[in-house]
């Protein structure tokens, strides 16, 4: 048995490492697409006026008020119809970014807020004007206090991102599937494929952990984030 | 024509006026005290004058250059307008030595060495050579202050502006913010906001005293503590006397 297990473990191998590498893939460019995004709508709340505010407001609440799974369906089965078409991976890479888009500026958003209005003024009274007071006093400070909250949103995204196997892309949990399909041996597989979501997310949160430890500046809230090995 | 030229600034914030009509010039490296009540509308005036809380009429001159203009870069004017601030609102992320060179690198746009040299120089006239590369949270009150006080100073300013720069303090770290600005009596034009009578009878040139959001007497400390015309100042020197005992502002 452990032996015919091995031999059904290697045999998937490939095909598991490839699903493994287009989540990867789906994770790591929707997280940062998503991140630019996210920063843009968080400025757009916290500094637009009443039109961008508006506008932030009503991207923010439409992705946080959708399901994710409708929002791909949305953009691969609707879209086509006016003519758009993507292909699988575009169409997750597209959902996926512009849905975590609206998770990060939520979260940006808190972070920007709790920097105190004094370091605003004590810029601008340097001479810096609203873009540099932003880019060189609030970011530095609000990303650091955003690392925590912004892990979670990472640990999501990767496990969301199993949502694309439904609009036809081969990422993890798709070959699983596959797999499955082809020898029923359902609760191995996914065993397998559970473990390996496991060690990503663990994996990552140490990652992240000792990236927020490395950037940590004396007073500026590093409250550590709560990880599975605290509980 | 004077260094700045206050006329007839007002302001309210919502229904609560808090400046009606506050005139006033001040002379280059002139040493200006605001002394008054609390919401007085002192704070108020020192906003009004960098414009982060523009007033709502009237008009101010810096080197003959109406800051008040809407056309005026108010950027560039903030320059030559130093300002320190009660909570002394140090950039949180930044070194002791990157809070002073900071603005000569992102807004002079002075080459990184040659600011952070400037910026040690400045660290260093306000006795904190050592504390260089500490973070805000890793220094004292007084600390922060003197931080707060080399970083204007950094920026070669036409004139700081204190905001009651020592009333965050523990009593025992004043001292220490005051002989800074007071070495910098007739250098740099100071206007300072500020309870300490003592300080303000010793080193201004000239003291305003504000009640209700207007100038009720200003003139020079020996004027205003022995021969006050108004009431009113012989009023609030007389319990501030009381409160501060006889050494800070009798005799």
């Amino acid at each position: 048995m452990a032996t015919d297990f091995g031999q059904f473990f290697l045999h998937s191998l490939p095909n598991l490492m490839s699903g493994l590498g287009y989540t990867l893939f789906l994770t790591f460019i929707s997280i940062t697409a998503g991140f630019f995004l996210g920063i843009v709508l968080a400025l757009g709340r916290v500094y637009g006026n009443k039109i961008v505010n508006g506008f932030c407001v009503g991207y923010i609440e439409l992705i946080r008020g959708t399901p994710l799974l409708v929002q791909l369906f949305i953009i691969y089965f609707g879209l086509p119809s006016i003519g758009i078409i993507f292909s699988p991976i575009q169409a997750a890479l597209l959902g996926l970014s512009l849905n975590s888009g609206a998770y990060q500026a939520e979260y940006l958003r808190g972070s920007i807020q709790s920097v105190e209005s004094g370091q605003m003024n004590a810029a601008r009274s340097l001479g810096m004007n609203k873009f540099q007071s932003i880019q060189y006093v609030i970011l530095p400070q609000a990303l650091r206090i955003a690392i925590p909250a912004w892990s979670n949103e990472f640990i999501y995204l990767l496990q969301y991102s199993s949502i694309a196997y439904i609009i036809g892309v081969a990422e993890l949990t798709a070959e699983g599937k596959f797999i499955a399909a082809h020898t029923f041996r359902y609760l191995e597989v996914f065993a397998i494929i559970a473990i390996i979501y496991l060690v990503l997310t663990i994996v990552s949160t140490e990652i992240i952990d000792r990236i927020a430890k490395h950037l940590s500046i004396p007073g500026i809230g590093a409250a550590k984030r709560v990880s599975l090995r605290d509980i | 024509m004077s260094m700045l030229e206050v006329k007839d600034i007002y302001k309210s914030y919502g229904d609560v006026q808090i400046l009606k009509g506050v005139s006033f010039i001040m002379e280059k490296e002139e040493t200006k005290v605001i002394i008054g009540p609390s919401g007085t509308g002192k704070s108020t005036l020192l906003r009004c004058i960098n414009q982060l809380s523009p007033p709502d009429k009237g008009q101010i001159w810096l080197d003959g250059e109406e800051i008040t203009n809407r056309k005026t870069n108010i950027n560039k004017i903030r320059e030559k307008i130093g300002f320190v601030f009660q909570d002394f609102n140090l950039f949180n992320h930044l070194t002791a030595l990157r809070n002073v060179s900071i603005g000569l690198e992102k807004v002079k746009k002075i080459e990184k060495d040659a600011a952070r040299k400037r910026a040690m120089q400045e660290l260093t006239r306000v006795g904190l050579e050592a504390q260089v590369s500490q973070y805000p949270a890793q220094l004292s009150g007084g600390q922060k202050q003197r931080v707060g006080i080399a970083r204007a100073l950094a920026m070669d300013p036409d004139v700081i502006l204190f905001d009651e720069p020592t009333s965050a303090l523990d009593p025992e770290l004043i001292g220490d913010v005051l002989d800074v600005m007071k070495s910098l009596c007739g250098k740099v034009a100071m206007l300072i906001v500020t309870h300490e009578m003592g300080f303000a009878r010793n080193v201004a040139n000239e003291i305003i005293f504000m009640e209700g959001g207007v100038i009720v007497e200003q003139g020079s400390p020996k004027e205003m503590f022995t021969n006050a015309k108004m009431k009113r100042t012989q009023e609030f020197l007389g319990r501030i006397g009381a409160l501060y005992g006889e050494e800070e502002t009798g005799g």
